[in-house]
């Protein structure tokens, strides 16, 4: 197995690079490291990475910062690393393009999980309109959901919601920007219409709604939807 | 007496006090007239900006003093009602009685100084006594972990080619669960310094109680499998507004208390309930219960149940009340009747029945 794909690290720990390198080459990455901003930036300007780890708390400038800039030019997936569980923070970060977020300490499972979700072109484009996500299938074309072969009926809303969350597999939409894409900009603040349509929606594509496999809470910043 | 100097009245109570005092004392000076002489009303007076000094700040006292004493002289020195004083004898007198009332509060104040001086030294020696206890029992919870993974790694490294494949995959999950206590101890620590800090802050938005239960059950897997649990939220429960993230903290640790503190098969029970503006979450076992005489003091901080098994820090029931009280909301804990406890969280907050909202 050859992924190929070039991921960069800009963290300032020595030892998190470490074992960042160590963990993404057995999983057949090709690593780069930067310890600092400068670096980084740099090195995204000579060779675009297929993917960046990028550190929030980096000594010369804020990860922040670093973000928004990258993202003037570089549009591949980039994945915060952050200490802090503050949500604002990472919503922050979500909404100024970063792909997706990891708490330190996580698990390296969770990060080749994450890395390759993010890698993985969305099996949603344009040339396939049927997805498969485990035991769903959406047709993009016919507007029809299937749960394990028998058609599930969803209402507008929910079939539009459903599909932004699929267009989107394996990313954190947060919940801002799913109510700015499925109602408009004047429901931004409306979360409770989210948080209704989102038990709907799980009491029809759910096997236990109460432990959603597909549509997967990301505590005070959104929602996830996992293919398996 | 201590305890009436510690809760002092208000400033301007003080003052008022110490007027109507000193008038009250010049007033029956005044009906004795004649009884009793104008110097013996001096020394009345006297008495009245003494107490006055025994309890109250030196501002009032110094006013007692200078009310008391313009009384005197207008009211009592002949010729009354004048400040004129007659005679020589009485112009010391009057002199002497100010520079007693006067020295009289200094030294009143400076006993109180050194009382207050005495106090805080108390104080100081018993946070220095909280702190021991505390550095004790975190240094316990932190070196633990820390030495298991210090002495699991070393023996990896140095004992590489002896040890069997059994104890390498042992050892490596001694260092696993190590980690897991660490981080859990680091995070509870880090809590607790946001709260006392203030350095946090609270972000209402409409939340799914099913949701929130729902999803930090979840986050107890594998081990919550051994017990029973059963969760109770009304069908068409409506949304709340809370602080998702703030809330799934106290409940997992309300459950992580359960499930640290009960033995498996133990059933949890977790309950929502609306009740007018409040939201009432409860989360209840069956299994021993807690020591009654302990109830009272399970959310101070650090505390731990006498003789209870190592792994926490005694944070976590303290960390759940402090997140609960930032909504402004409290929690109590009782024991049930047969047995078991039953932790009860009333949040009043605004309520959303927007479930009912026809479905575009």
């Amino acid at each position: 197995m050859n992924n190929q794909a070039t991921i960069l690290i800009i963290d300032d720990e020595v030892q998190i690079r470490k074992l960042l390198t160590i963990t993404l080459e057995s999983f057949d990455y090709r690593v780069q490291e930067a310890a600092t901003a400068k670096e980084g930036v740099i090195m995204v300007a000579n060779h675009p990475p297929d993917l960046i780890l990028l550190d929030l708390g980096l000594p010369d400038e804020s990860g922040h910062h670093v973000l928004r800039h990258l993202r003037e030019w570089y549009s591949n997936p980039i994945i915060i690393l952050s200490v802090q569980s503050g949500e604002e923070d990472i919503i922050n970060a979500l909404d100024h393009g970063a792909n997706d977020y990891l708490v330190k300490p996580f698990r390296t499972g969770e990060l080749v999980a994450r890395v390759r979700s993010a890698l993985r072109k969305s099996s949603a484009d344009e040339n396939n309109p049927v997805m498969r996500a485990g035991d769903l299938t959406i047709d993009f074309s016919a507007r029809t959901i299937k749960k394990n072969n028998v058609a599930i009926k969803l209402t507008a809303t929910e079939y539009t919601l459903l599909a932004l969350f699929a267009k989107n597999e394996g990313k954190v939409l947060t919940h801002q920007y799913v109510l700015n894409q499925v109602w408009g900009p004047s429901y931004k603040s409306e979360s409770q219409y989210l948080r209704v349509f989102i038990a709907q929606l799980r009491k029809k594509i759910e096997t236990d709604p109460n432990r959603p496999a597909h549509i997967v809470t990301e505590s005070g910043v959104g929602y996830r939807f996992v293919v398996n | 007496m201590k305890n009436f100097l510690l809760h002092k009245p208000a400033r301007n109570q003080q003052y008022i006090i110490s007027v109507v005092l000193v008038i009250t004392v010049a007033i029956f000076g005044l009906a004795l007239y004649g009884l009793v002489g104008y110097r013996t009303a001096a020394f009345m007076l006297l008495v009245a900006v003494s107490i006055i000094a025994m309890f109250f700040d030196i501002a009032p006292v110094l006013l007692a003093a200078l009310l008391s004493a313009l009384i005197w002289d207008f009211f009592f020195i002949p010729p009354r009602f004048t400040l004129t004083v007659g005679t020589g004898d009485d112009q010391l007198l009057l002199l002497m009685y100010f520079v007693i009332a006067l020295v009289n509060a200094a030294l009143t104040y400076k006993i109180r100084q050194m009382e207050k001086e005495v106090r805080v030294k108390e104080e100081k020696a018993n946070e220095a006594k909280f702190y021991n206890t505390l550095f004790n029992s975190l240094s316990h919870e932190l070196r633990t972990p820390i030495t298991t993974i210090i002495a699991a790694t070393d023996n990896l490294n140095t004992n590489a080619d002896r040890l069997p494949e059994n104890i390498k995959t042992e050892l490596l999950s001694e260092i696993s669960i190590a980690s897991i206590r660490l981080n859990h101890q680091v995070e509870n620590l880090l809590s607790m310094s946001r709260l006392e800090s203030g350095a946090f802050q609270i972000k209402k938005d409409w939340c799914d109680i099913n949701e929130l239960v729902h999803k930090t059950i979840q986050s107890f897997e594998p081990a919550i499998s051994k017990y029973k649990i059963a969760v109770h939220i009304p069908e068409n429960f409506p949304l709340f507004k809370l602080d998702f993230g703030l809330m799934e903290h106290v409940l997992h640790n309300l459950i992580g208390n359960a499930i640290q503190y009960t033995l498996p098969g133990t059933g949890i029970v977790i309950q929502a309930l609306h009740d007018d503006d409040k939201l009432v979450i409860t989360v209840a076992d069956n299994g021993k219960g807690f020591p009654e005489g302990e109830i009272d003091k399970a959310f101070d901080k650090f505390y731990r149940i006498h003789g209870s098994k190592p792994g926490g820090t005694g944070l976590g029931l303290s960390i759940a009340k402090g997140f609960v009280e930032a909504h402004q909301g409290m929690i109590t804990l009782k024991n049930l009747p047969m047995s078991g406890a039953i932790f009860t969280i009333e949040i009043p907050t605004e309520t959303s029945y927007i479930t009912r909202l026809k479905n575009e």
